[in-house]
């Protein structure tokens, strides 16, 4: 299916259904992130139930320690 | 008024007013890094009364791609940044206070620094010192801006007490990951795109115009050409313990702090995070591995090199730092390499 990730256009594999399989798809799924579907923050403990559909929305914000 | 601020007072947001407000006021940086360079420099440039700045280390050569306030003499002389900031910021801007501090930040330096601050900004270097600041902001009632940067991507967020999610209420817990300026590189335009955000929101602080602030959290990676902005204020935890109707400023109690001890007679300090957990050693692993540096592990513990150091790190977060002469020498090293 084909999303929207923080302003890009992505086509995501077949594999990655939910929010929590496009975080370990991405690899953050280590880090702090805030992840924001068609304009609702998602609480942390909907990541894994929350499916993905054609044309959402997404924008993961990760944070960082550097400076 | 000083023409020297002109084109300054000629912007309609700030004006003669503004420009009056932004004399009058305080701002505390904590961390003189490539964050608090710009930021210092930008505040200092711009008129504001006073500017306390605090840091623990001293310039080096690898500093000088983006800490935009040093120069190669700094880094041959090893001059303390505080130091090397104030003199810089000094012949940009004569007419500000720079107070700097040779320190590192824990509780009790906060507490002295923080009086009669209106403003902090964080530029710092690891979640430890960012979670005090949240605490001691909230309990004094400071607005402070956060601020984050490694490779290419940066994120920033402005914290009103009383109004806004702390840093609390965002995350739910501190990284740990090893993924750092000193491991993935930092270029200096994603800097400046974080010192833009941080201080665009300080001026409209210091000038008192609060309804222009931004009210969300905005990351970029300016290298991938990404920008979002998104507004987090859901994420505010009515029952938070920092930011809630009944705090209890958990990161300025002594047992929630990260300990370390030097252990005598073996160049050795350990370090124990404030709350242990357990670490995934595959995950590290892979980022220290791809930064080229060699990494052992067993079950139990994960150790690599660093020059004639070596670091040491349990499966429950603690780290065993080797062949460094203090505590100081080895928290640089920790924050370094595992964030």
């Amino acid at each position: 299916m084909k999303v929207i990730i923080n302003g890009e256009s992505i086509q995501l594999p077949d594999t990655v259904k939910r929010v929590s399989l496009l975080l370990k798809h991405f690899e953050l799924e280590q880090k702090v992130v805030i992840v924001e579907l068609n304009q609702t923050i998602l609480d942390k403990s909907m990541h894994a139930e929350t499916v993905l559909t054609d044309g959402d929305r997404i924008e993961i914000v990760h944070f960082v320690g550097g400076g | 008024m000083n023409v020297r601020y002109s084109r300054q007072i000629l912007f309609p947001p700030i004006g003669k007013e503004g420009q009056k407000k932004l004399g009058e006021k305080h701002v505390f940086i904590v961390g003189a890094g490539a964050l608090g360079a710009a930021n210092a420099e930008t505040l200092a440039r711009a008129g504001v009364g006073k500017l306390t700045i605090a840091d623990r280390d001293y310039v080096e050569w690898s500093n000088l791609q983006r800490q935009q306030l040093y120069c190669e003499e700094d880094a041959d002389q090893k001059t303390p940044k505080a130091i090397a900031a104030a003199n810089r910021l000094k012949a940009i801007n004569s007419e500000v206070q720079i107070i700097p501090r040779i320190m590192d930040v824990g509780v009790q330096e906060l507490e002295e620094l923080i009086e009669g601050v209106d403003l902090i900004i964080d530029s710092t270097d690891n979640f430890d010192i960012r979670f005090l600041i949240n605490d001691i902001a909230q309990k004094q009632r400071i607005p402070w801006i956060y601020g984050g940067c490694v490779g290419s991507y940066g994120l920033s967020y402005t914290i009103l007490p009383g109004v806004s999610p702390c840093l609390q209420c965002l995350m739910d817990k501190l990284p740990l990951g090893g993924i750092t300026c000193d491991t993935a590189g930092v270029i200096q335009p994603a800097i400046q795109m974080v010192v833009s955000h941080q201080s665009a929101e300080a001026l409209k602080i210091l000038a008192e115009d609060f309804e222009s602030l931004r009210g969300t959290l905005v990351s970029f990676d300016i290298w991938k050409n990404h920008y979002s902005s998104i507004n987090v204020s859901s994420l505010k935890n009515s029952e938070c313990r920092s930011c809630g109707p009944n705090p209890s400023y958990p990161f300025l109690a002594y047992e929630n702090q990260t300990k370390t001890a030097l252990l005598c007679g073996r160049d050795s300090v350990q370090i124990r995070p404030s709350a242990l957990q357990n670490i995934d050693f595959a995950y590290l692993e892979k980022v220290l591995v791809s930064q080229g540096i060699k990494v052992e592990s067993n079950p139990y513990l994960l150790s690599f090199s660093i020059g004639e150091k070596r670091l040491v790190v349990f499966k429950d977060g603690r780290v065993l730092v080797h062949g460094v002469k203090d505590v100081l020498q080895a928290k640089n090293l920790y924050h370094r390499y595992l964030g």
